[in-house]
């Protein structure tokens, strides 16, 4: 008896210490970014142009990161929010749902070099595009729409049946209700899934190497608003993003002080990805209570 | 919590129904994803068999454990196993690393943790998963590798050892949150009737939770090897790339993503060396295919919820 009982309390606190020693990782990583950029760390790096050796600044990576983000975003919404609906007021268990499940499975399994490889061929080398902010949000599109799309069909899927049944009864169609009903109550869980999908593109880089590019950026003239690929507002320039350029800081090494030009890099993208976690939570429960009425 | 079950289901589309534009429209955008996957699965496969029908290269060369691709020095050896042993270790090394800590960390959310704790947990989960790749690899790079040359007396410190405790970490909160959900779905009355029986918790965990939910245990595992497998970045910052077989912790390695990482800016698509990367590409695909069917099965096998 007393055996069983030493062996639950063992247990237990194991199990305590696994998770304080999980949780110590973690704090630790981010206290490692923020002390080890504080003797290098100004604002002046968010703003300033990379340089080859010193610290310089991110500036254009910042600029490509958020431009990649909102070139992927804008291909992928649209089409994964339809496709959702599909998914969850139309379709029915049959052959070509299972294949667009399949297909979601498969996607989110592809190593993301590969699909970048397919990138490559297809747009930097088929197309003759070379490297471009366009080529890379396309294939970024390959894995954030099957991903987009579950989100939305999810979101879509936990509206109660009472909402589409009233809005059928009162004589509306299935597109009526669709757009008036269910949508408006689905929007906080699709907006939730939107910025998740969005933090990954900050974060993602093996799919970007070879479409998007990895050519430092020297200096970009926002006042140069243009489709040449000179001007870093064409969907044609080669669009290096934050993410890319701490591997490549790294990889390279030319610069004396990449390391600390690396670790500053992380910790903007770190506090990046984590603004984009914390404020889907934070936006979906206050969509949620704007819907709600409460 | 599951969704709520929807009673009502238009029965039958009608002619009318099926004219609908509406529906037209947004099966359309649905049906894109297939054509998607489609088009990725058709251009893999048909490039990665360019080095067998284009560089006339024979089958079994692939199993070769040399990698002698370049032309300049010599004749050409293809053979794409250290690779593969390579991604072999790294995937099972780092699962068979994080799954302790990651099933006991999502037993303790689901069975032990007070509330407190797991308000702290869970949104600590969902940052550790957000942590890009690249972070990963550059923490690996400038924080283990050291370490393990100086402290450890690593020939090079970019190692086997390095690579799978980097991805380890990558894939713990993967396992742990997919492990939780599991847990979770273990009814309440299981435990209940167990403790009223007189046992401790820990002998409802050991004998009525954890065997209750394995199965989906094992997905969690299996779909954290997935990530493990498919991790280029991290991988290739870390484990040094020297492509020979290896069963040393302590000698660095290559993988197959690291290769294509490696290897691709520097060759074109002419050469049976880049014909070769997109065989890689090939295997990984292949491999993805397997995971995914495992996952399959697995869930398949799952007691209804």
């Amino acid at each position: 008896m007393r055996r069983v009982l030493l062996a639950d309390r063992l247990a237990t606190a194991t199990l305590w210490a696994l998770a304080l020693f999980v949780v110590a990782i973690l704090v630790s990583i981010i206290a490692y970014f923020v002390v080890s950029s504080i003797p290098t760390f100004s604002l002046a790096f968010l703003f300033s142009d990379p340089v080859d050796s010193g610290i310089g600044g991110i500036l254009p990576l910042l600029w490509n990161s958020a431009y990649m983000l909102v070139l992927t975003m804008l291909l992928t919404i649209p089409i994964a929010v339809l496709g959702g609906i599909y998914m969850a007021e139309y379709a029915g268990e049959n052959r070509f749902t299972n294949a667009i499940r399949f297909s979601q499975e498969l996607i989110s399994s592809v190593p993301s070099i590969v699909v970048g490889l397919f990138g490559m061929t297809l747009f930097v080398a088929g197309l003759g595009w070379g490297f471009t902010a366009l080529g890379g949000a396309l294939t970024l599109l390959v894995f954030n729409l099957p991903l987009l799309l579950r989100l939305s069909e999810q979101a879509i899927r936990a509206v109660p049946a009472d909402e589409r049944a009233a809005s059928l009864a009162l004589g509306s169609t299935q597109w009526q209700t669709i757009r008036h009903a269910v949508l408006p109550i689905a929007i906080p869980g699709i907006v939730t899934g939107i910025v998740l999908t969005a933090g990954r593109v900050f974060g993602e880089a093996a799919a970007l190497l070879f479409t998007a590019g990895v050519a430092t950026p020297a200096h970009y003239d926002f006042t140069f608003v243009s489709l040449d690929p000179r001007s870093p507002w064409s969907p044609f320039h080669q669009a290096t993003t934050l993410s890319v350029f701490i591997w490549n800081t790294n990889s390279e090494a030319n610069n004396p002080q990449h390391t600390e030009v690396a670790a500053m890099s992380s910790m903007v993208l770190l506090f990046l990805v984590l603004a984009f976690n914390l404020s889907s939570r934070w936006l979906g429960g206050a969509l949620q209570r704007r819907v709600s009425g409460l | 919590m599951t969704a709520p079950t929807r009673t009502l289901r238009v029965a039958k589309p009608g002619f009318r129904a099926r004219l609908d534009p509406a529906r037209r429209i947004t099966q359309a955008a649905a049906a894109l994803v297939i054509a998607i996957v489609a088009l990725i699965l058709a251009f893999i496969a048909w490039r990665g068999i360019q080095l067998f029908i284009d560089a006339g290269v024979a089958v079994p060369e692939i199993l070769s454990p040399t990698w002698q691709p370049d032309p300049d020095s010599g004749p050409t050896t293809f053979g794409l196993l250290p690779f593969i042993v390579g991604t072999l270790e790294i995937f099972v090394g780092a699962a068979l690393i994080a799954a302790p800590l990651s099933v006991g960390l999502g037993l303790f959310m689901a069975e032990v943790a007070p509330n407190w704790a797991r308000r702290i947990t869970q949104p600590a989960m969902e940052v550790f998963v957000g942590i890009p790749s690249v972070v990963w690899g550059f923490l690996g790079a400038v924080l283990l590798v050291p370490v393990l040359r100086t402290n450890f007396h690593f020939t090079y410190g970019y190692s086997m050892l390095a690579g799978q405790l980097v991805v380890a970490l990558m894939i713990l909160p993967t396992i742990t949150s997919l492990s939780y959900d599991a847990f979770l779905t273990v009814p309440r009355d299981m435990r209940a009737a167990s403790m009223a029986l007189g046992t401790t918790r820990w002998q409802a965990i050991r004998h009525v939770v954890v065997p209750a939910a394995a199965s989906g245990v094992m997905t969690a595992i299996v779909m954290g090897m997935m990530r493990a497998a498919g991790e280029a970045l991290a991988v290739q910052m870390v484990i040094g790339n020297r492509a020979s077989i290896a069963f040393n912790p302590m000698s660095p390695i290559q993988t197959l993503t690291s290769a294509i990482t490696m290897d691709m800016g520097n060759t074109t698509p002419s050469q049976p060396w880049n014909m070769a990367l997109w065989t890689m590409g090939l295997v990984l695909l292949l491999m993805s295919l397997s995971f995914v069917l495992l996952v399959r099965r697995l869930s398949a096998r799952r007691p209804a919820e």
